[in-house]
């Protein structure tokens, strides 16, 4: 599975658990509109942690905080190469 | 506030500065008016000498009946405004309250049993009002504990105050303001830095990022803070260059490298301070350098305000801002006999720098709300199925840590048949918990293990404990 598409199911799945409305994925989707809270984000960045083995935001360089869902992913992109 | 022994009122109008202002969406109150005014219904002089309970829902109007009620009451009780209905009966009765202030988000069933109940409003109305103190009134503040009711902390304005005694009003007043409620110690530092000199800019409950930096940024605030969980949301909200302030104040979680570098790309002119405080041991130091973790010249230093020191890489305050106890019986002493506080907060060393390393006896700090293990565990084994537990805190880049549980199953259970499967069991832990539990402290992961150590006292071998 594509970095891109473990974000997506990971983000669906979350909201469904976390009982939130999730607004359609696009890249241009600002993370504040999604529907998702800075807890779902938390379970989503450690879920990823475990199955893509990397956490960005925990990185030694600097990280440029995502605003929108293709920054988010492009962040996981750019880190798993 | 340079208070010497006065309330929070005398003090405000002896700094002979333009009143300070509060600013909510709805209203921007000139606290120069409570001259002749009253957010308590013309029923300040009821509460002279009583141990009030502030239950309001609204933020404003419990910073209004603080300030008017600071030398007055004998104590004030400050309720968050998510504090769980059930919890109120116990709270009551531990603060001996025989008044409360309440408004028309107040739980009908909060206050019941309390002889003088005053309806407060977030604005005020004309009134005869003395405001003449005269009585060192206790701040009572929440935290949380371990069977989920809080624990009640005791302070007085002087020890609330302390980190600003001798600091001399800035020659142009400050905005303030703060992402936290001001009933937590956090917000209430700012509160309270914002009566000395400035104004404060509100936040309200469930106000979305976006529309409350852009209060922000209308009000031209200079000063802000929050927790490095409240600026990690600012950042990503993409409305954070709207704001412009001049010092960028992060407290009550372990600021983290990628958030301080963060703010400092996006507040390039601003000073990025993180400061470590507790509702208990005070505010004991702010960091600037920009750096995580903080200088270990800081430890031990002698002639500062607050002393240092890390017994066993616990780290340890003692600061004329410590609270002097808890109330209620069988409390554990806030203070030891020398003034020091421990803090639970585990500390490196490395390089030079001591670098916070999480809670001792496991409690979880996520996004500056405080889990005890001990109240999620209950909760997990409660099942049937579950042998023991142990809930633990992840770390994650976005709260700081996350909760997280480890569970050993039974092989068989009298009655229950054949045991589900993991993934129908971790399910249904996870709906018990959501059923009991605020949401950030449901176990974000489930993990189903052989076994749990456990150690020669019989008791569960916490990490770091």
């Amino acid at each position: 599975m594509s970095v891109r598409s473990t974000i997506t199911s990971q983000f669906q799945q979350v909201a469904v658990e976390q009982e939130r409305t999730l607004s359609a994925l696009s890249d241009e989707l600002k993370l504040v509109q999604s529907g998702l809270d800075s807890l779902s984000f938390a379970i989503i960045v450690a879920r990823l942690e475990d199955s893509l083995g990397i956490d960005p935001f925990n990185a030694s360089d600097a990280v440029e905080f995502p605003v929108t869902f293709g920054d988010f992913v492009k962040l996981y992109e750019n880190f798993a190469k | 506030m340079r208070n010497e022994g006065r309330s929070l009122w005398v003090s405000l109008r002896a700094a002979g500065l333009p009143a300070p202002r509060l600013k909510t969406a709805q209203r921007d109150i000139d606290l120069g008016d409570l001259a002749g005014a009253s957010c308590l219904a013309g029923a300040l002089e009821n509460l002279r000498g009583r141990s009030v309970l502030i239950a309001v829902q609204d933020q404003l109007t419990a910073a209004l009946a603080l300030i008017e009620l600071d030398g007055i009451a004998r104590r004030m009780i400050l309720c968050t405004p998510d504090l769980p209905v059930e919890h109120y009966p116990g709270l009551i009765a531990t603060a001996g309250a025989d008044a409360c202030v309440r408004d028309a988000g107040t739980p009908a069933a909060a206050t019941t049993g309390i002889p003088i109940v005053i309806e407060a409003a977030p604005a005020l109305a004309k009134a005869a009002v003395a405001c003449a103190g005269g009585i060192a009134t206790e701040w009572i503040l929440l935290t949380s504990g371990t069977t989920g009711a809080p624990k009640l902390v005791l302070h007085t304005l002087e020890s609330l105050t302390s980190a600003l005694v001798g600091t001399s009003p800035p020659p142009r007043p400050l905005i303030w303001s703060t992402f936290y409620d001001i009933r937590r110690y956090g917000g209430l530092q700012i509160f309270l830095r914002a009566l000395h000199a400035g104004s404060l800019v509100l936040s309200a409950a469930k106000e979305p990022m976006v529309e409350f930096l852009g209060r922000v940024a209308a009000a031209g605030v200079t000063h802000i803070s929050g927790t490095p969980s409240h600026w990690r949301q600012a950042l990503m909200s993409g409305a954070a260059g709207q704001i412009s302030p001049y010092y960028v104040r992060l407290s009550g979680e372990i600021a983290d490298q990628a958030v301080l570098d963060g703010l400092r790309a996006s507040f390039p002119q601003a000073i990025v301070a993180h400061a470590f405080a507790s509702t208990e041991a005070g505010v004991a130091f702010e960091v600037r350098d920009g750096q995580a973790g903080f200088p270990e010249s800081l430890v031990g230093a002698p002639g500062g305000r607050v002393d240092m020191r890390v017994p066993e890489d616990t780290l340890w305050i003692r600061s004329p801002g410590a609270a002097q106890r808890y109330l209620g019986e069988g409390m554990e002493a806030i203070r030891q006999p020398d003034g020091f506080v421990d803090t639970g907060d585990r500390v490196e060393l490395r390089a030079g720098r001591y670098y916070f390393a999480g809670r001792r006896g496991g409690v979880i700090n996520v996004g500056g709300q405080k889990v005890h293990p001990e109240e999620v565990e209950a909760v997990i084994n409660t099942h049937p199925w579950v042998r023991m537990s142990l809930v633990k805190a992840r770390r994650n880049a976005i709260t700081g840590a996350i909760v997280t549980a480890d569970i050993v199953l039974a092989d068989e259970v009298p009655g229950q048949g054949s045991r589900p499967s993991a993934p129908a069991l971790t399910q249904e832990l996870t709906r018990r918990c959501r059923a009991a539990l605020a949401p950030f402290k449901v176990p974000a992961m489930i993990r189903i293990v052989p076994f749990l150590e456990v150690s020669a006292a019989g008791k569960l071998v916490r990490p770091g404990a």
